[in-house]
């Protein structure tokens, strides 16, 4: 049965109790999670569907991924190298924006969070 | 007499149980006294390390977690190092030098999955969490049921890794020096219990920082001079690839009958071309599925994000091993064909069918041969690489089983939650010696299975069952213990059974069929090269041949023999029910559906109520550990 006590012994008892559900209503959090959701999502969507059109491209299209273009380079190596630039890309991207927007906004609310009251 | 060749060849028949090695050949001596004494300095080292960290490891946090005091950049490497198993470096190495470009788009898939756990995973997971997957998921439902199933599927993903290391590293060294299989499999689990038991996390995370730092160095020279050769120009060297004789004969062999008609320089670009290896397409989703969705479920991996401070270093640690993992598999395809390149595909299958001596024996190649001290130095010098990789890769996964069985099934659920912090780190350690014992035993037992499909099983079992509860539980308010069970069980039995009933799995029938056949063909085969015989430029390599044909025909009846009237398999099926060996494509789909059946069969407010304060904890790190 759904126990009542909280999370876990140690971190629940040290700790003050904050008003989660004031904090989630907050519009700066609300911005937050807004932003984050299209964000990731976004990327993440991006970079799955660049990624299955490598097997996809070597099964069903070997007549693009067989054509040399630079000596015995061919178009599947080198869609296959960049996935390797696309991944870094969306990495250094990502670690952009969020130490942009993500972070500052992060310790705003939580420099905040006890001001929302239990 | 080539000296190493011979040695791995006697360690492959099995003489070298019996046998010593040296006994053998003076010149085999050195190299073996030389590859031990690597062995040992590593061993020594990471034993330093041990005692080092051994002095800072009190408490659970301290067990698990290294006391939260690694760095972003420290935990990149050893993300790297526990990621990277000596199936990356010798298996993928081999597959490029065998079958060219579907070799290397496996590399592509092991980055890849890294986005998951960049974007999605690895912060929240930071924020929310303690020591274990069980600690995100039993955040807002039932602790005890979920931690108990969380735990079970945790077991489950590490021991099926873990058995394929375990036999992986009884192969290997075996094959690299001759040590026999028993005793490798042991030593293994001992040197590594040491590093766990007394040095917990922080030992556990510097043998996997070392191990990284060796074997992306190794890579790097390996790949320097490989590549230097032709001016780091790109088409140089794939055209030398292509006009190579060796490679050519090679791709000509593997496509049998469709080779017919081909030119050389055809043979040769068709390595650079999808196709060799991997036959179905629905298989290759379902494989880069299980991959893209499964590393952000591996345990193992989880809980290496709990050793930083903050979810800030928990990206940095991230990026940094994309940056470290990404630029090794971009070298596993100069690894992969310069050893085809250098070594040639046939003497590679020569010395190992499935490839995995590729970059050793690079290794001894570009050192200056099989007869030259260097050369036996730098085939030492990858036979230590590939043997740190496989224990830090085994210490990642024994602490990650065995704070599953001590943080979440003793001290959670059995106790509670009440538990001292003394007796929860004497519950870290026992469990810690019991998941190692398991593992040598495993190892053991599983002497001459087929456990390739394993590590593959590992990724499934994780995309599919703990990938879709993660991510549940931390975007959906309606989620809840009932989702999390059904998500786990039906995602872990669907991918278990799915390969269970997969041309994975050994079919009697066909074992005799494929058998009979070789032995079929062999008259015909042999007349052919014994025509051969009498022309003086063919006749060495027909000679050859024929010794090949010989083992094989040997293998083939041995095969025959071993069958006997058996015609079904573990599962009493005569022929696979499923005809896809990766289950992903299917298991995953279940497991997301099973967790949101679930969730909408089961009535828990607890869930809806501590939503959002998981909701603003994962995003914001308030009240973070």
């Amino acid at each position: 049965m759904a126990s009542a006590k909280p999370k876990s012994g140690a971190a629940g008892t040290q700790k003050a109790r904050l008003n989660w559900a004031a904090i989630e209503a907050d519009p700066r959090f609300r911005a937050l999670h807004r932003k984050k959701n299209v964000f990731l999502w976004g990327w993440m969507i991006a970079a799955v569907v660049y990624y299955f059109l490598l097997p996809i491209g070597a099964a069903y299209f070997p007549g693009i991924f067989n054509r040399q273009v630079w000596g015995p380079v061919n178009v599947g190596l080198l869609f296959a190298l960049s996935q390797f630039v696309v991944a870094w890309f969306i990495a250094a991207l990502y670690s952009r924006k969020a130490g942009r927007d993500f972070d500052p906004l992060a310790q705003d609310i939580a420099k905040d969070s006890h001001k929302f009251g239990a | 007499m080539k000296p190493s060749i011979p040695s791995a060849a006697l360690g492959l028949l099995g003489l070298s149980a019996s046998l010593p090695v040296w006994a053998q050949d003076a010149s085999v001596n050195t190299h073996k006294t030389l590859t031990l004494s690597l062995f040992a300095v590593i061993v020594g080292i990471t034993l330093m390390i041990t005692y080092w960290a051994a002095r800072r490891t009190h408490s659970t946090a301290e067990f698990y977690a290294a006391g939260r005091s690694i760095t972003g950049f420290q935990n990149g490497l050893a993300i790297a190092g526990d990621y990277l198993s000596a199936a990356s470096f010798l298996g993928i190495a081999g597959l490029i030098a065998l079958y060219g470009y579907d070799g290397f788009m496996y590399s592509v898939g092991f980055l890849m999955a890294y986005i998951t756990v960049l974007l999605l995973i690895a912060e929240p997971c930071r924020n929310t969490g303690k020591y274990t997957m069980a600690d995100i998921l039993a955040f807002r439902s039932e602790p005890k049921k979920v931690r108990t199933v969380a735990a079970l599927s945790t077991i489950i993903v590490s021991t099926f890794y873990l058995t394929a290391q375990m036999v992986g590293a009884g192969s290997l060294i075996k094959l690299l020096i001759g040590i026999p299989y028993e005793t490798s499999v042991i030593i293994v689990g001992i040197v590594m219990l040491a590093y766990v038991v007394f040095g917990g996390m922080l030992a556990t995370t510097w043998v996997q920082i070392i191990k990284a730092v060796i074997l992306i160095i190794a890579s790097f020279i390996l790949v320097l001079v490989v590549w230097g050769k032709y001016g780091f120009s790109l088409p140089g060297f794939l055209n030398a690839v292509v006009n190579d004789p060796n490679i050519q004969n090679h791709v000509a062999k593997l496509l049998g009958d469709k080779a017919a008609g081909m030119s050389p320089e055809e043979l040769g670009q068709r390595f650079l071309e999808p196709g060799l290896f991997l036959k179905n397409p629905i298989d290759q989703l379902s494989l880069g599925m299980a991959l893209v969705f499964g590393t952000a479920g591996l345990p193992h991996i989880l809980m290496r994000f709990y050793t930083v401070p903050t979810a800030r270093a928990a990206r940095t640690s991230v990026i940094w091993a994309m940056i470290l993992i990404g630029g090794f598999y971009v070298m596993t395809l100069f690894l992969g064909l310069g050893a085809a390149l250098n070594v040639g595909p046939a003497a590679i299958i020569g010395i190992d069918k499935g490839g995995n001596m590729a970059a050793p024996l690079l290794a001894q190649y570009v050192g200056g041969g099989p007869e030259s001290m260097l050369g036996n130095f730098f085939l030492a010098f990858v036979a230590a690489v590939a043997f740190a990789t496989i224990v830090a890769v085994v210490a990642g996964l024994v602490l990650a089983a065995a704070s599953a069985m001590a943080h979440d099934l003793y001290v959670g659920v059995i106790k509670g939650e009440h538990a001292s912090a003394k007796e929860q780190v004497r519950a870290a350690r026992v469990a810690t010696v019991l998941v190692g014992i398991l593992a040598i035993v495993i190892g053991i037992a599983a002497k001459g299975q087929n456990v390739a499909h394993l590590v593959g099983l590992a990724f499934a079992v994780a995309a599919s069952a703990n990938l879709p509860v993660l991510l549940l539980t931390l975007h959906w308010k309606r989620f809840n213990t009932g989702g999390v069970i059904a998500g786990m069980l039906v995602g872990a039995t669907a991918a278990i059974v799915l390969v269970l009933v997969s041309p994975n799995m050994t079919y009697p029938l066909k074992v005799k069929a494929d058998a009979e056949k070789v032995v079929a063909e062999a008259p015909a085969r042999r007349a052919a090269l014994q025509a051969q015989l009498a022309d003086p430029a063919a006749a060495a390599k027909a000679q050859a041949d024929l010794a090949r044909l010989d083992a094989d025909v040997k293998k083939a009846e041995e095969d025959i023999a071993k069958v006997g009237d058996k015609r079904s398999s573990l599962m009493g099926l005569e022929k696979p029910l499923f005809e896809l060996k990766n289950p992903g494509i299917v298991s995953i789909p279940l497991g997301f559906l099973a967790a949101f059946i679930g969730s909408l069969l089961y009535r828990d407010k607890r869930a809806e109520e501590m939503w959002d304060e998981l909701y603003v904890r994962q995003n914001t790190g308030i009240h973070a550990e």
